[in-house]
């Protein structure tokens, strides 16, 4: 699957078929900081994505406060 | 996963609720938690004539879209601060925001209005760059409210945001800053009403909120704010926050609740003592408040003397690489 990474964009290929949680273990990514988008719209942790889709994995931290 | 509400396959899991929700239910959460914080703490009311401050990010583009969501007037102002790309990027996402729905977007331009831009007045005065834009925003948002006639000014300040700013100072044990961490700050001599309706919202919700409306924001991250102290502290809470669901909820929350009401004596110490800038002629509290040949001069005025006369000065001469930045940068060195 193709994986979207934002701050600076950048794309990555993953081999396989992944749940979200797992993904984002695997790319050392907090869930609380992020939110994970197939095809423009928003999965949970336990969706499971295919080698065909394209993934957002879109950081929802912000600096400002 | 279900939708804790309707059993319908959800889009979201938020642990803090041990819940997940579908694209309905999601907004129906987020439209209750807001409307219960401007209820608690007493934020306006329908009649009251409110000025969003505007940045183009997922958090004020989400706040502006709630409360009119949930039937207040409110307006935007958006400040454009001269940081490169970034800047021009994120105006291009307020003004199109607003004109897509009709709303009101008024817009400051720090060049073109006061001669100067943040990666100048950071290098002008010496100034960490977050703190000369929080000093320019603090000031135009007041000015344009008190001038405007808003009898409030919403931002879009977010659970993760209070809960870090009170992490950072309750680690230096800021008592003073502790006490004023409120989420309304009441209007007084010169100064509008401030309020902050997400404190009861995540960041991960309120992108969330932004992607299932449909609403588009700037989703990189301001390059001035790389490296900055609060991100630390997120990050930090975010660690906890994962281990224990909840956390930046409780301690937060718990902190308006129980600890808020025994600093209150020191939260109104000095509310008083402010006195008139010679130069703009806005109300200028103790702190900010300076002796230029024998006057009262606010911190604004200062900083856009000596910013205006400084030649420009570039992004990237002022900004750090953020740990994502160099993260890649590693990355692609590695292949």
């Amino acid at each position: 699957m193709k994986v979207i990474l934002r701050n600076p964009r950048r794309e990555i290929v993953i081999d396989g078929r992944r749940r979200v949680h797992a993904l984002l273990a695997e790319l050392d990514l907090t869930r609380e900081g992020h939110l994970v988008i197939r095809n423009g719209t928003l999965v949970p942790g336990d969706a499971e994505l295919d080698r065909d889709d394209v993934i957002e994995i879109r950081p929802v931290i912000s600096g400002g406060a | 996963m279900k939708c804790r509400t309707c059993r319908e396959p959800a889009i979201i899991d938020l642990p803090r609720h041990n819940a997940n929700f579908c694209a309905e239910h999601f907004l129906q959460l987020c439209r209750r938690q807001v409307a219960k914080a401007i209820h608690d703490h007493q934020m306006f009311t329908e009649a009251d004539r409110i000025l969003v401050a505007v940045s183009g990010g997922k958090d004020s583009l989400a706040v502006w879209d709630l409360l009119v969501d949930l039937g207040y007037r409110a307006d935007g102002l958006y400040i454009a601060l001269g940081i490169g790309e970034y800047s021009d990027e994120s105006r291009g996402y307020a003004e199109r925001f607003a004109a897509e729905r009709g709303l009101v977007l008024n817009v400051v331009s720090l060049r073109e209005d006061y001669g100067y831009d943040v990666p100048t007045a950071a290098k002008a005065t010496g100034r960490v760059p977050c703190s000369a834009c929080g000093m320019s925003k603090r000031h135009l948002f007041d000015k344009a409210a008190v001038d405007g006639g808003y009898d409030v000014v919403v931002t879009g300040h977010n659970l993760d945001d209070e809960a870090s700013v009170l992490f950072g100072n309750a680690l230096r044990w800021d008592v003073e800053y502790l006490a004023r961490q409120l989420p309304v700050l009441p209007a007084r001599h010169g100064f509008p009403r401030k309020v902050k309706p997400l404190i009861r919202l995540t960041e991960r919700e309120m992108a969330a909120w932004c992607v299932v409306r449909g609403i588009d924001y700037i989703i990189e991250e301001c390059p001035m704010a790389a490296g900055n102290r609060h991100l630390g502290y997120k990050e930090a809470l975010n660690s906890l926050e994962e281990k224990s669901p909840g956390t930046k909820a409780s301690y937060y929350l718990g902190f308006l609740d129980r600890m808020a009401p025994l600093l209150a004596d020191l939260a109104v110490t000095g509310a008083d003592s402010v006195r008139p800038c010679a130069r703009c002629g806005a109300a200028t509290g103790v702190a900010d408040e300076h002796a230029v040949d024998g006057e009262i001069v606010c911190a604004f005025c200062r900083l856009v003397e000596r910013s205006a006369a400084h030649a420009p000065v570039s992004v990237d001469l002022v900004r750090k690489k953020s740990r994502a930045e160099r993260r890649a940068t590693m990355e692609v060195e590695a292949r």
